[in-house]
């Protein structure tokens, strides 16, 4: 186990192991979001007060979930490369941010678009939609924050603090509807209690998280090895392999 | 673990938990600004000011809802199990707006401790149930708002009990 994470350190390997490990992500993300929305969006019955306003919840509920994993990929990546110097991580964290943001940005817009009909308004400044909005803007921080140095070094050493600084948002993000009174409702998807709605609503979402998890993955595999590409272009292994393809 | 790479792991784990300590603090001292609504328990203590605009929130009582036939005036009462809180409002309700749902009251407490709305929000519980299902329960004399409305009750009795759980210390 050891073994294998010291060498995912190392960009060759890593280039090598993700090229095999990619293509069934993408397959994985592919079946299951395909056959999660169409069961979701189609065939799930629609929710006896909402109506199919509901369904947004397909979209909505994987998008949150990502959005906060992502962020604590973020920080994980950063204590990785700040402690132990493995420039992998550092190049995974670079990628992963803009992911993260969009997905925050996508969980924000389906929930406002949701509000409007449920709530009676698409925006409120409770603690949920408040701490989420924060997310977005630490996003933006670290990306910004890494191309604010003219070294990529320095960039990427602040990138690394403020999303571990900033991952103490995340438990505030999940407990926020527990700890406070919120408009939001506490979460329907867990995967440790009771579901909250009937099997026949809970599986397409099931599909549809881990849908976007493969997704996520897959995603972040490619993106790394073409920023290994990028960052190592002058190393022997990555000419040797230019010369191959050539 | 090399002594200089356990020197960095140690300063950072302890900027973070420094900065998640600040957090905590800032977060604690600002609680009651964060809740986004009082409950009718807070408003009958007297904690939310009077003729300024608050928020409160609680569910609808059964069989208090009176609307108006000539106009948009609608009169409630919200509850959350221990004290009640009536409401006037005028205007359009949210479509999730019923008996035994949770509501989000914008308005002023006036003198007489009822609040003139000037927004009614519906607020969504984690439940979600087919039509198909909701009939079903409904034909064998349940109704799907009290399913609801019962497990929200109990969190909501849990919430006031940490808080006058608070309040005695």
């Amino acid at each position: 186990m050891w073994a294998f994470i010291h060498k995912l350190g190392s960009p060759k390997w890593f280039y090598g192991i993700s090229a095999r490990m990619q293509p069934w992500f993408w397959i994985a993300a592919v079946l299951l979001i395909a056959v999660g929305s169409v069961w979701g969006l189609a065939f799930a019955p629609a929710d006896y007060q909402q109506g199919n306003s509901f369904r947004i919840i397909y979209v909505h509920v994987p998008a949150a979930f990502l959005a906060q994993s992502i962020f604590v990929g973020l920080a994980v990546s950063g204590l990785v490369f700040l402690v132990w110097k493995i420039k992998v991580a550092d190049m995974a964290a670079a990628v992963m941010a803009p992911l993260g943001a969009a997905m925050t940005f996508i969980a924000l817009f389906s929930g406002a678009v949701w509000g409007v009909p449920t709530w009676g308004t698409w925006w409120m400044w409770d603690a949920r939609l408040t701490s989420m909005l924060i997310l977005l803007f630490l996003y933006l921080g670290v990306i910004a924050l890494r191309g604010a140095f003219s070294s990529r070094d320095s960039g990427s050493r602040a990138a690394s603090v403020l999303a571990m600084v900033g991952v103490i948002n995340i438990p505030i993000i999940k407990y926020s509807v527990d700890w406070w009174y919120t408009l939001h409702q506490p979460a329907s998807f867990t995967l440790t209690s009771r579901p909250s709605m009937p099997v026949d609503m809970w599986w397409p979402l099931l599909l549809m998280v881990l849908g976007f998890y493969c997704f996520f993955i897959a995603l972040t595999l490619m993106r790394t090895r073409n920023e290994i590409l990028r960052r190592e272009a002058s190393k022997r292994w990555v000419r040797d392999l230019a010369r191959e393809e050539g | 673990m090399r002594p200089k790479r356990k020197q960095r792991l140690y300063v950072i784990l302890g900027l973070v938990c420094l900065a998640a300590i600040a957090v905590g603090l800032t977060l604690y001292a600002l609680r009651s600004n964060i809740n986004l609504f009082f409950s009718p328990i807070q408003i009958a203590n007297g904690e939310a000011p009077v003729d300024r605009q608050i928020r409160a929130g609680g569910m609808v009582k059964e069989g208090t809802v009176s609307r108006d036939p000539a106009s948009l005036d609608v009169e409630f009462v919200i509850t959350d199990y221990v004290e009640e809180l009536e409401v006037r409002y005028s205007g359009i309700l949210p479509d999730l707006f019923r008996e035994g749902q949770g509501v989000v009251v914008v308005g002023r407490l006036g003198e007489d401790n009822r609040l003139r709305a000037d927004q009614v929000l519906a607020k969504h519980d984690e439940n979600y149930m087919p039509s198909e299902v909701a009939e079903a329960l409904e034909a064998a004399g349940y109704s799907p708002a009290d399913y609801a409305a019962e497990y929200s009750a109990e969190k909501k009795a849990d919430a006031s009990y940490g808080e006058q759980a608070e309040k005695t210390e």
